[in-house]
């Protein structure tokens, strides 16, 4: 399993766009991937569960992903967390 | 006939097309183990129906409404897509060994109101997107076959209790004379779709789904929120000729549209668009607006559950100045109270509300929500001709103690060290009479003047619009109303100031004469009045308006005015816009 702690820093956090251009981008990895935030576990491939974390700017969230790109999806998603979403 | 919210202009007359909520049955009794496995393939099967039909609608969204508007089908897509949602309903059919529609209606039912419970006002609204995909993946998983809205092929108006965008998606310009709903009101997804898809719209008509019936004829006017029923014939010609006149006198007039608003004699005056929301401004333009007299501020406020911050009004109003290029702007600050209540507000409840806790006076009291606002108006006009006005002022030293509230919020900006409009200009509704008397005083104090005519003429013949027993007393024309609106522009420009009116009055073509002959500079009204208006300012002299605005001051009864005005405006040949 491939781990890394980030901080969300664009301004409408995990949220509208920024959400799904997430989720898309997590659904073209095959490993599983998720969020770990204040105990919770979010699945980077669910709409749904992102957007009801409600992942604000400032939030501090761990990627974890397990399975064969396990290593790129970490990668890849927290570059797009880095670049603030074009913010 | 009934009456609901116009909410999209336009006339419309067609059969009526009812969108009717299929009675959806479901089967609630357990099933048998080695069922499960069928359940998941009728409900995988149902998955992927939907999922073509959502890509075929995104499409025609494109098409039809725009990328913008078609990301909430995009949206939709994603929903049926998602493993958490997907596997829920998975996860009853095997566990709870029940059917795959029984199961889909709970999972829909837990994520609305999970939806439901959230703080953060975006994303409690995706709740109604939760619903409206799940009744399209419902009614295929139980082969309830949808109303075709693509088919249609003759003039309709489509009537619903609800009217989703994905069904909107599916219109043909074409052939959609209007829209009527029994919920939804001026800033609903459905008008605003409506609003750029051209369509007239009247919503919010309570009842009207059990008074219509299929294909019964109804009439809307999306200007005034009426539907009629049954129209017959002379009443149907009427509308279909009248309609016509409109669209002929606007296509003769479309070339007034980019022009400018100057007298044949060579005056010069402005012609504004008021506005609730930033996406309006652009409409305003393409139909005409010098700039925006009057943006309304309270509509940022409305239908949510939490004061909108900083950021988000700054973006708002920043929107609104960089559509409008470098043209006016005017930011009116919050107005709520008297009839525009806002819920998490709070106010309580008063028995004269025009004259209690309104306006400016809950702005002081509220000190940091209005600093906050004072703050993103400030900001957005480092992006564009960005001036600022405060409603509801009675008094000098009310302008005094906002001005000192304002100075604050520069303060606060400049240690921020944010960009803003240290010289940005600031103005004063003139609506409550005390204004308007001691407006010599004021002016001293302000850039500008903009004259709300509909609270000045009530408060000024204590009268009450909506009550009908004495709305009989408000008159559009009233001589005490004439005169405070003399002086307020004679002061200004005693001043070198400029004033403008953003009342009704302003796009009204029997007041245009008039008022263009007291000198006022800015008219400033709904965006669709602004082309009759051009025309009539830019088919008379000056000299000639001047005249005829001192005879009219001299008439003694608003009657005797108006009769005078528009007998005027036929001497002119103009009276063919009253229509418009």
């Amino acid at each position: 399993m491939v781990k890394k702690v980030v901080t969300i820093k664009n301004k409408t956090g995990l949220h509208a766009r920024p959400a799904s251009e997430f989720v898309k981008k997590a659904s073209t990895y095959c490993s599983d991937i998720i969020l770990r935030h204040k105990g919770k576990e979010i699945n980077a491939k669910s709409i749904i569960s992102v957007l009801t974390a409600g992942i604000s700017m400032g939030t501090v969230v761990e990627i974890c992903a397990e399975g064969p790109d396990e290593k790129e999806s970490v990668e890849g998603l927290s570059e797009l967390i880095q670049s603030n979403f074009g913010e | 006939m009934m009456k609901g919210v116009a909410v999209s202009p336009g006339i419309g007359i067609g059969k009526a097309f009812l969108l009717i909520e299929p009675d959806i049955r479901i089967n609630s009794s357990r099933i048998e183990s080695e069922c499960c496995e069928e359940e998941l393939n009728r409900l995988n099967t149902a998955a992927e129906v939907s999922q073509e039909q959502l890509k075929a609608i995104y499409k025609k969204a494109l098409e039809r409404m725009g990328r913008k508007d078609a990301e909430i089908i995009k949206a939709h897509i994603m929903i049926l897509e998602d493993p958490f949602f997907m596997d829920a309903i998975r996860e009853k059919i095997t566990s709870s060994q029940i059917t795959a529609e029984n199961a889909l209606k709970q999972t829909i039912e837990e994520h609305v109101q999970m939806f439901k419970e959230i703080e953060d006002p975006y994303i409690r609204e995706r709740a109604a997107d939760i619903s409206d995909v799940g009744m399209r993946f419902l009614k295929n998983l139980l082969g309830i076959s949808f109303q075709n809205l693509d088919d249609i092929e003759e003039d309709i108006i489509l009537v619903g209790y609800e009217i989703t965008p994905s069904q909107m998606a599916m219109l043909d310009r074409k052939y959609i004379k209007g829209i009527v709903s029994e919920t939804g009101g001026i800033t609903s997804h459905t008008a605003i779709i409506a609003r750029n898809m051209d369509i007239p719209a009247v919503l919010g008509v309570s009842g009207i789904m059990e008074v219509i019936k299929e294909n019964q004829l109804i009439a809307i006017d999306g200007y005034k929120g009426i539907v009629e029923v049954d129209p017959d014939s002379d009443r149907r010609k009427e509308l279909f000729d009248s309609l016509a006149r409109k669209n002929a006198i606007r296509k003769k007039l479309s070339w007034l549209i980019n022009a400018q608003t100057r007298t044949r004699d060579g005056k010069q005056v402005e012609l504004l668009g008021n506005i609730g929301k930033p996406d309006e401004a652009l409409e305003a333009l393409q139909k005409g607006a010098e700039g925006i007299g009057l943006f309304r501020t309270e509509f940022l406020y409305m239908d949510r559950s939490t004061m909108p911050d900083e950021e988000e009004q700054f973006e708002a109003y920043k929107k609104a100045a960089a559509v409008m290029d470098g043209r006016p702007v005017i930011i009116r600050t919050l107005d709520i109270g008297g009839d525009k209540e806002i819920p998490y507000f709070n106010l309580p409840k008063e028995a004269n509300p025009f004259l209690g806790w309104r306006a400016i006076r809950v702005c002081f009291e509220m000190k940091e929500m209005f600093k906050a606002q004072l703050r993103a108006i400030l900001r957005a006009g480092a992006f564009g001709n960005v001036r600022l006005m405060y409603p509801m002022i009675a008094t000098v030293d009310e302008v005094a103690r906002a001005n000192s509230i304002l100075e604050e919020a520069r303060q606060e900006l400049r240690e921020r060290g944010e960009a803003f409009d240290e010289q940005m200009k600031v103005g004063i509704m003139v609506e409550i009479p005390s204004a308007a008397i001691t407006s010599d005083h004021i002016i001293k104090e302000v850039d500008f003047f903009s004259i709300g005519t509909n609270d000045l003429t009530q408060y000024t013949l204590a009268v009450d619009r909506m009550n009908e027993k004495v709305s009989s007393i408000y008159k559009k024309f009233s001589p005490s109303v004439l005169r405070l609106i003399k002086k307020v522009i004679d002061v200004s420009h005693n001043e070198g100031k400029v004033t403008a009116i953003c009342g009704e009055l302003a796009g009204n073509p029997e007041a245009c004469l008039l008022l263009l002959g007291l000198g006022l500079d800015e008219f400033s009204m709904n965006a669709s009045s602004i082309i009759k208006i051009r025309k009539i300012i830019t088919s008379v002299d000056f000299r000639q308006a001047e005249l005829i605005s001192k005879r009219a001051m001299e008439l003694e009864d608003a009657v005797q005015i108006e009769e005078y005005l528009l007998q005027e405006l036929k001497n002119l040949g103009l009276d063919y816009l009253l229509e418009l």
